[in-house]
């Protein structure tokens, strides 16, 4: 008796789940298969499900006018702050992990720093950057970034370093190994996960800005996200560029996230409960 | 090889005492700077500007007082898009929150596959505000968009709503691209903390024959409350500060319908360059949002 209720329940429990999962990846198809549809198909009434010739023409577009360039400086973008968030980051969470630099107040006043909303700074930051020349380069944006997630990272790996044994660093250090050994050849290592899973949401948060690249970009290193809206207009909307860059953009993500797939709860539960 | 290392050892410990005795200090320092530069100093630049009377046309530095303060009084407009904004929030986050929990009870249980259907749901978290907001035009758009194909197949005719024009469509779309893209945020984390419930409490209670509602109220909801009292407070600062949204669904539109105060701003400081009202605008959201989590935090206890 037992075991058949838990089956129906088990079926219950499938039918919901693969419900669930259609009703919220199906805007994600239809992105997808409108970046495949020829223009007829996009604009045809009553909608087209399914192409009938999956084709690539709105990709060869973007390529040929050179607009995959903001995929690159996305990609740019991100991933150097990324690189500079994660290694000052983790560096300063060790401080305040190991040597309660700072105690409370200077963790509280990190975490507040990413609680200011983004409308708040960026005109001053403008204004800074236009006195610094840092409007509509690569490294504008890659310090704004990286000041941004540097809170998040801080925090983050508070919570990883704490978790690694005290006795293996004094172990090292009792071995000669100076401070910055520890932290390069036991630390790092050792808070690995740790720093795969905060990396991800880290790239992530740069990689999907907006307002910040909408405001400190021109035409050099205009961000994917800034891109896809330059092909909104008030009647007709480019709508296969505007699904074939949303694509490109979004698949990089998509991929990183199937890669990471195994840390992503701790991730994104840790940074709840500690940011 | 050894060697080598032997050596790099000698060089590290002869650059050492410096090195060692401010070692602590030496590796925060960058963060601090790096924030300190633009976080702190835009923010402190930002109030000064606010208290001064720069436009696009001049750059009037001289001291105006709180007139920029004032101003903002008079302004229907700030005061509807903080309308707009409160709405948004009040609506949305309780949404989430009791869709994140259904999600999260759905697949709190092992079962094979649960894995691939976790990582299925993360995917519109994933995605750039700005692309889902995209996305979410073309599914809504009046003509091509399936999402009028679908209702007609329910209704049995043609249903021709033009969602983001029409003042009693453009909330519910704006509400639902916005609770598509964070209820599995939501349920994510509360994935976690429902995980994380002593199972031994919720089976002597089911042995006891209480009934799930009790259960929840009595053992869940108090074991999973932190984690989700800040989910909440990550949420709730996330919609009083939406933005990209609103930007690719509606602009503001039609009209200031939709006016965030976010967008409000944006507009005042980059299209109107009003900066230094924009300037006074932004601190009223700091001074909101800093008594709200302050309030919040001295009642829920989050601060611990």
């Amino acid at each position: 008796m037992k075991g058949r209720r838990a089956a129906t329940t088990l079926g219950l429990r499938y039918a919901g789940a693969i419900a669930v999962t259609i009703v919220f990846l199906f805007p994600i198809y239809w992105l997808f298969i409108i970046s495949f549809k020829t223009p007829d198909e996009i604009f045809a009434f009553p909608p087209v499900w399914w192409p009938a010739n999956i084709q690539f023409a709105n990709y060869a577009v973007l390529f040929k006018d050179g607009d995959v360039v903001a995929v690159w400086n996305s990609l740019v973008i991100a991933g150097s702050s990324t690189v500079l968030a994660m290694f000052f980051g983790t560096l300063a969470a060790y401080s305040l992990v190991r040597f309660r630099t700072g105690g409370d107040d200077l963790a509280i006043w990190i975490i507040s720093q990413r609680m200011i909303p983004p409308i708040v700074i960026v005109f001053p930051i403008f204004l800074l950057y236009v006195w610094l020349g840092g409007v509509d380069t690569y490294w504008g944006l890659v310090l704004l970034y990286t000041a941004f997630n540097l809170p998040y990272v801080i925090w983050m790996m508070r919570g990883y370093i704490a978790d690694i044994p005290i006795e293996l660093e004094e172990s090292a250090l009792v071995d000669g190994c100076s401070r910055w050994q520890v932290l390069m050849g036991v630390v790092f290592p050792m808070a690995r996960a740790g720093l795969f899973a905060t990396a991800v949401f880290t790239f992530v948060f740069a990689w999907n800005d907006f307002i910040f690249a909408l405001v400190l970009t021109r035409t050099e290193v205009v961000t994917y996200p800034v891109q896809v809206t330059h092909y909104f207009g008030g009647q007709s909307n480019f709508w296969a560029k505007i699904a074939a860059m949303s694509v490109l953009g979004t698949v990089p993500v998509f991929i990183a996230v199937a890669m990471l797939q195994r840390y992503l709860v701790r991730g994104i539960s840790m940074g709840a409960v500690k940011g | 090889m050894t060697l080598q290392l032997a050596a790099g050892r000698r060089r590290a410990s002869a650059s050492g005492p410096f090195l060692d005795r401010n070692f602590k200090y030496v590796i925060v320092a960058p963060a601090i700077l790096v924030l300190l530069l633009v976080g702190l100093f835009p923010l402190i630049y930002s109030l000064v500007v606010s208290f001064q009377g720069v436009t696009m046309m001049e750059a009037d530095t001289s001291f105006q007082g709180l007139k920029n303060y004032a101003a903002l009084f008079d302004d229907l407009r700030l005061w509807q898009s903080l309308a707009h904004t409160l709405i948004l929030t009040a609506v949305a986050l309780p949404i989430e929150l009791v869709l994140g929990l259904l999600l999260a009870h759905l697949f709190l249980e092992k079962m094979p596959g649960r894995a691939i259907f976790i990582a299925l749901l993360t995917l519109p978290t994933m995605i750039s505000p700005i692309v889902s907001g995209a996305t979410w035009r073309l599914l809504f758009d009046h003509h091509f968009g399936p999402v009028n194909q679908i209702i007609a197949w329910f209704a049995g005719h043609q249903v021709p709503i033009i969602w983001l024009l029409n003042p009693n469509t453009v909330y519910p779309a704006i509400l639902v691209c916005e609770i598509w893209q964070w209820t599995p945020f939501m349920f994510l984390i509360l994935l976690a903390a429902l995980s994380n419930v002593d199972k031994s409490l919720l089976e002597a209670a089911e042995l006891d024959g209480a009934a799930y509602r009790t259960v929840f109220r009595r053992i869940v909801l108090p074991a999973i409350w932190p984690v989700m009292s800040v989910a909440l407070l990550i949420r709730g600062l996330d919609l009083f500060r939406i933005f990209d949204i609103i930007w690719a669904l509606t602009r503001g539109g039609p009209g200031t319908m939709t006016e965030t105060i976010s967008v409000y701003t944006y507009l005042q400081g980059f299209e109107q360059f009003e900066i230094s009202y924009a300037a006074a605008i932004a601190f009223l959201v700091i001074f909101l949002l800093t008594a709200v989590v302050m309030i919040l935090l001295k009642r829920t206890g989050i601060a611990r």
